[in-house]
């Protein structure tokens, strides 16, 4: 008789399933079954295979769409043309997009159409990211398909154009790690803080090496656009990717998507989904529980994404830290963000709020913001409120619903979906020794536009800042 | 990718400890499309400093570069290696090298020489009006006062530099075993092929 095999985790049923040959070095040349390409990460990689004379070997496994540089203002005329993009580089990177794609037989979702949006929003929504499958994109927040149970990690120019060439990766296995999340999330607590309080858990660093797989009862009560949310701030954490284990939510979130299995091949596909979880007894190389029960609402103080506190905290005395290097980094940021130490973080004004980004962009996210919106206007100092949609389907979506109605009532600006004021690739930018409070994943040193001070938080509770001028505990909106 | 065998001419006496990728290539030089061009704002920072070795005509061109400690630390940017290539250098020798960085370089041809800091000390002596000379098959650096010393390259870098094959090609010689894959997933998952596109 055979005899058992070892218990596997999910990430290494994935891999294994994926290896095309094991490598004396410990490399494995790994199968990549999915690849989002934008324009930011691609010009080259296209240019390495025109000069090498070399086709995309499998472009039917590829999606084009731009979303970095694209502004988010209306994008064609009253008749329908595509109105200029005025950075000339911006305009650039775009027109090589739209000229690759089509040269080397990829399918280019383009601004103008209604599926358009950011790649890690595209690709769930459209049911190109299928559970149990590799996907890749030259964007370290690829590591958001691990919710659908998809093995998703960001890659390099080089590594793009090695995906396109041969459809596969040199890859070492990582280490895994088990983030157990259990009981019940108090009020008020979203998905983001659940996020954040693993980043501020684990540290910006500590996932580095790691694969991490969220498990526990948290996940499970969670919706797919919450698992989408926690998986996107893994890398925050240092982990290259992050995965939840495919269940009945991942199913019925997936059924009748445009590009999901359709027919036999549908159930088929579902009979093998269901073993994707990890096998009971698999160990992993690291394992974090964190109790629901101790979430609150979280924000940044800093700029790194591990620097949380709670809504209700102060801005915490970097005098407290032991190390000296950790005590002038936190000096540093808090310079930086034009803070001091013991300052309640409720008493913080803001100037800017961006609802959007990979993070915090889908429906769900603008219902929760609109909640709040709804009835309110945006405060007095507050110089801009942008809500931009991840994609063009939330946006109709949302409109559908009416949200669009309220929170241009309430004085935000509806937008045209991309990564927008994210990171400062586009015209939508937090000016210098400015400060915003963003729905997005990553509070670095000029992330948002030279100088900026960006404080990350959930899309309620950046409604509730918008509507007080500070940040604010969204319960007191309950 | 160009076959690399000896690697021999000027090379350009910097020396400094962490030159990082945003001293190799200020970040607002990435918005471009293409690897070519960038080798004109290599070491921007740098080169305006008066008396800077990289606008020193005795160096013109030189194809090898010696540096200090933690070379190529920061971002992982490719752009770096790119500009590096682009203003022509095929070598760097130092110290010690940030993994990501090495990586980058020898992706695009460069290749990257572990030295003691004596041992480089007394390079950056040499190159200051003397070339060097670089031996990939024989792993050494030589100097024309007989000093020689010798470096540890990991093989499957050696060979690929040598032979001039870039990690692609030799994936895409690997096709046999690709395509049997392929015809896997066709037989066991076949809605991972079949669905990517929209009905
Ligand atoms: S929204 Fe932000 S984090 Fe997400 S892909 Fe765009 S730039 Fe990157």
């Amino acid at each position: 008789m055979a005899s058992t095999p070892a218990p596997r985790t999910l990430y290494q049923k994935i891999f294994d399933a994926h290896v095309v040959e094991q490598r004396d070095d410990g490399t494995a040349l790994l199968y990549i079954d999915r690849h989002l390409v934008h324009e930011v990460t691609s010009p080259q990689a296209f240019d390495g295979l025109a000069a090498a004379g070399r086709r995309v070997r499998r472009p039917d496994l590829t999606l084009a769409v731009p979303d970095h540089n694209i502004p988010t203002t209306a994008r064609a005329d009253a008749r329908g043309h595509r109105l200029p993009v005025a950075d000339p580089q911006s305009a650039a990177q775009l027109d090589a997009l739209r000229r690759n794609a089509p040269a080397f037989g990829i399918e280019l979702i383009d601004d103008l159409a209604a599926e358009q949006g950011i790649v890690h929003v595209v690709g769930p929504e459209q049911g190109f990211t299928l559970p149990g499958t590799t996907v890749v994109c030259g964007d370290s927040h690829t590591a958001s398909h691990g919710a659908l149970g998809a093995l998703g990690f960001g890659i390099g120019t080089s590594e793009v154009e090695h995906v396109l060439a041969t459809q596969t990766l040199l890859l070492k296995r990582s280490k895994s790690l088990e983030v157990r999340v259990d009981g019940r999330l108090g009020p008020g607590v979203t998905p983001k803080d659940v996020a954040l309080a693993i980043v501020a858990r684990l540290t910006a660093a500590g996932g580095a090496g790691y694969v991490a797989e969220y498990t526990g009862s948290v996940f499970r009560d969670m919706s797919i656009e919450g698992r989408l949310t926690v998986c996107n701030m893994s890398i925050e954490a240092g982990a290259r990717a992050g995965l939840v284990a495919p269940d009945d939510k991942t199913f019925a979130y997936l059924k009748d998507k445009p590009r999901s299995p359709k027919g036999a091949d549908w159930d088929r596909a579902v009979a093998y989904w269901r073993t994707l979880a990890s096998d009971p007894g698999a160990v992993y190389d690291k394992v974090v529980t964190i109790d629901a029960a101790t979430i609150a609402p979280l924000v940044t103080w800093g700029t790194s994404p591990d620097d949380v506190v709670a809504i209700t905290g102060i801005v915490p005395d970097p005098a407290a830290l032991d190390d000296p290097a950790r005590r002038a980094a936190a000096e540093k940021s808090l310079a930086y963000m034009g803070l001091t130490a013991g300052q309640r973080m409720q008493d913080v004004t803001v100037d800017r709020i961006f609802i959007g980004s990979c993070t915090n962009s889908r429906i769900e996210d603008l219902r929760a913001a609109a909640a709040v919106a709804r009835g309110r206007h945006v405060a007095e100092g507050v110089k801009q409120a942008l809500v931009v949609p991840g994609s063009g389907l939330v946006k109709r979506q949302a409109e559908a619903e009416g949200l669009d109605r309220i929170f241009l009532e309430a004085g935000f600006e509806w937008r045209e979906p991309g990564c927008s004021m994210c990171l400062a690739m586009n015209p939508d930018k937090v000016p210098a020794g400015e400060r915003c409070a963003s729905t997005s994943n990553r509070n670095f040193v000029g992330r948002q536009g030279p100088g900026s001070r960006t404080h990350l938080l959930s899309p309620a509770m950046a409604a509730a800042a918008a509507v007080t001028g500070k940040l604010t505990d969204v319960r007191e909106f309950a | 990718m160009r076959a690399i065998d000896t690697i021999a001419g000027k090379a350009y006496p910097l020396g400094r400890p962490n030159i990082d990728t945003d001293v190799i290539i200020p970040a607002h030089h990435l918005k471009t499309i293409t690897r070519e061009g960038l080798g004109q704002f290599a070491f921007e920072t740098l080169r305006a400093e008066p008396g800077n070795v990289f606008d020193d005509p005795a160096y013109a061109g030189a194809p090898i570069l010696i540096a200090g400690d933690n070379y190529g630390c920061g971002s992982s940017r490719e752009h770096a290696a790119w500009a590096m290539a682009d203003m022509g250098l095929q070598a760097v020798i130092a110290p010690s090298f940030s993994d990501i960085h090495a990586g980058n370089a020898f992706k695009n041809g460069i290749l990257t020489v572990v030295l003691p800091q004596d041992q480089v000390d007394r390079l950056l002596e040499v190159a200051k009006d003397q070339p060097i000379t670089i031996d990939l098959e024989n792993q050494t650096v030589t100097t024309p006062y007989q000093d020689r010393f010798t470096f540890e390259i990991d093989p499957f870098r050696k060979d690929c530099l040598l032979r001039g094959l870039d990690e692609i090609g030799i994936t895409l010689a690997m096709d046999d075993a690709i395509a049997a894959h392929e015809a896997k997933m066709q037989r066991d998952t076949p809605w991972i092929e079949g669905a990517a596109r929209a009905a």
